[in-house]
C-alpha cells in the first residue's frame, strides 16, 4: 500500500474512530465528580489498617500487590529481550576508551553521582510515607550510574556495572518479590497478604511487609535500568572502534 | 475547572503535537523531554505526586538515554 | 468544559497514531508510540480526580480530608516505568533492523526475516 493510500485511509478511519471515542467519553461522569466506591473507601481505611501514610504505595504494594508482581515480570521479560537482542551480535572484543572531556564536566558529574545515589536511597526508603517508592527511586539510582558514564569515565562505569552483578541484582529483585509473597502463604494467609508488625504510623518502621516489597522492587528496577543503559552504551563503544575513532 | 488546569491541558496538547511533527531526530530527543515535562506539570495539577515523580525520572533520564544511543548509532553507520 | 481532559486524551491518542502511521524513521515511530501510551495515563488520572481534593498522602494533612482516587494513580505509576522498558526493547529491535537493512525508513526496510 503506498504512502498516500495509507494516509488517506488513516484520515478517514481516524475521523470515524475519533467521533466514536468522543461520544464514548461524553458518557463518563463530569470531571471532578468521582463516583467510584473504592477510592473513597481506601482513603478512609488504608492509613488505619496498614499504618502507611502514602496510600498510593499501600495500594501498589499491598492491596493490588499482585498487579505489581505482573508489572515487575513485564519489566524482567523485556530487559531479557533487550539483552538477548544486543548481546549476541557483539562479536569482536573491544577496548573501552575514556573520552576526552573538560575537567569541569568530570568534576561536577562525579560529584553529583554520589548525591544522586543518596537521593535515590532516600526516595526508596521513604516510599510508603511520602511520595516516592521503589519504582521512582530505582530509576534515580540507575541514573546515578549513568551520570558516571556521562561525565566521561567509561572505564569506571564498566567497572561499576559488570554484567554478572547487574544480572544478579535484577534476578534477586524479581525473585525476591515473588518469594516474599510466599512467606505470607507460609504464615497462613493469602499470597502477598501483609504480614509483620505494623508499627507506628509515620515512622520508618511501619506498614508490615510493604518496606520489604519496596526494597525488592527498587533492586529490580535499578538493576533493569542499569542493564538497559549498559547494553545500549556498549553499542556505542563498538561503533567507535568500528569507525576507527 | 480552574484556569490553571485549562492552561496546562492546552500545553500538553501542544506538546503532543510538537513531538509528533518533529522529523529531525536530534530535535526529537529534546522535544520529547519537553513533552514529558508538560505531562509532569499536568499530573501535579491533578494532585498525583507519585505519578509525576515517575514520569519525571523516566522522561528526563530513562527515555532520553535510550533514544540518544539509538540516534548516535544510526548516524555513525551512515 | 468539564469534558476537556477526556477530549485531551482522545486528541493525544489520535495525534500519536498519526505519528505512527506517517513516520519515516523508526526512532520517531517508537517515540510516537510512547505518545499514544501517555494518552491512557491522562485518561486514567482524569477519571480519578475529585473536585478540590488533595493528594492521597496523609503525612501532614489530617485523615479524612477529601483526596483524589489512589487506585488509578497506582496503576499509572507502575505503567510509566514499564513502558520505558518496552520502548527500549523496540529501539533495540530497530537497531538490529538498521544493521541488517542499512536504513531506518519503515517504508523501505522490508519485513524482518528470522
Amino acid at each position: 500500500m503506498t504512502r498516500q493510500a495509507r494516509l488517506g485511509l488513516f484520515a478517514v478511519s481516524a475521523a470515524g474512530f475519533g467521533t466514536l471515542l468522543l461520544w464514548a467519553v461524553a458518557g463518563l461522569p463530569d470531571f471532578g465528580h468521582y463516583h467510584g466506591v473504592y477510592g473513597t473507601t481506601l482513603n478512609s481505611v488504608a492509613v488505619g489498617e496498614r499504618h502507611a501514610t502514602n496510600v498510593v504505595a499501600a495500594v501498589v504494594f499491598d492491596y493490588r500487590g499482585f498487579d505489581t508482581l505482573g508489572e515487575e515480570f513485564i519489566l524482567f521479560g523485556s530487559v531479557i529481550g533487550v539483552a538477548l537482542l544486543l548481546r549476541d551480535v557483539r562479536e569482536e572484543p573491544h577496548r573501552p576508551r575514556d573520552e576526552m572531556r573538560s575537567d569541569a564536566v568530570r568534576l561536577v558529574g562525579l560529584g553529583f553521582a554520589g548525591a544522586l545515589l543518596v537521593l535515590g536511597l532516600y526516595v526508596i526508603a521513604h516510599g510508603y510515607l511520602t511520595p516516592g517508592g521503589g519504582f521512582q527511586g530505582g530509576v534515580v539510582i540507575a541514573s546515578a550510574f549513568a551520570l558516571v558514564y556521562l561525565a566521561g569515565a567509561y572505564r569506571s562505569y564498566r567497572r561499576l556495572t559488570p554484567f554478572p552483578a547487574v544480572d544478579l541484582a535484577e534476578g534477586v529483585g524479581a525473585g525476591g518479590y515473588a518469594l516474599i509473597g510466599v512467606v505470607s502463604l507460609l504464615l497462613g494467609s493469602a499470597y502477598l497478604h501483609n504480614f509483620g508488625p505494623l508499627g507506628t504510623t509515620g515512622s520508618l518502621a511501619s506498614a508490615g511487609s510493604i518496606p520489604f516489597l519496596n526494597v525488592a522492587t527498587a533492586i529490580e528496577v535499578s538493576g533493569a535500568f542499569v542493564l538497559i543503559f549498559t547494553e545500549f552504551l556498549e553499542e556505542l563503544a563498538v561503533t567507535r572502534v568500528e569507525t576507527g575513532a | 475547572m480552574i484556569p490553571l488546569q485549562i492552561a496546562v491541558i492546552l500545553l500538553v496538547a501542544l506538546g503532543a503535537l510538537a513531538t509528533v511533527l518533529t522529523r529531525d531526530i536530534v530535535r526529537l530527543a529534546l522535544v520529547s523531554g519537553f513533552y514529558a515535562l508538560t505531562l509532569v506539570v499536568f499530573f501535579l495539577v491533578l494532585q498525583a505526586p507519585d505519578v509525576a515523580l515517575s514520569e519525571l525520572v523516566v522522561g528526563a533520564i530513562g527515555f532520553p538515554m535510550v533514544i540518544v544511543v539509538a540516534i548516535v548509532r544510526e548516524r555513525g553507520d551512515e | 468544559m468539564s469534558y476537556l481532559p477526556y477530549a485531551l486524551a482522545v486528541w493525544i491518542f489520535l495525534v500519536g497514531l498519526y505519528g505512527v502511521v506517517s513516520s519515516r524513521n523508526l526512532v520517531h515511530l517508537v517515540v510516537s508510540l510512547g505518545v499514544v501510551q501517555s494518552s491512557t495515563y491522562v485518561l486514567l488520572l482524569s477519571i480519578g480526580y475529585v473536585d478540590r481534593g488533595t493528594a492521597p498522602i496523609f503525612k501532614d494533612v489530617p485523615e479524612g480530608t477529601r483526596a483524589v482516587d489512589p487506585v488509578v494513580q497506582a496503576l499509572t505509576l507502575t505503567d510509566i516505568v514499564v513502558s520505558v522498558t518496552v520502548g527500549a526493547l523496540l529501539l533495540a529491535l530497530s537497531l538490529q533492523k538498521q544493521k541488517r537493512a542499512g536504513t531506518t525508513d519503515p517504508d523501505q526496510a522490508g519485513a524482518m526475516r528470522g
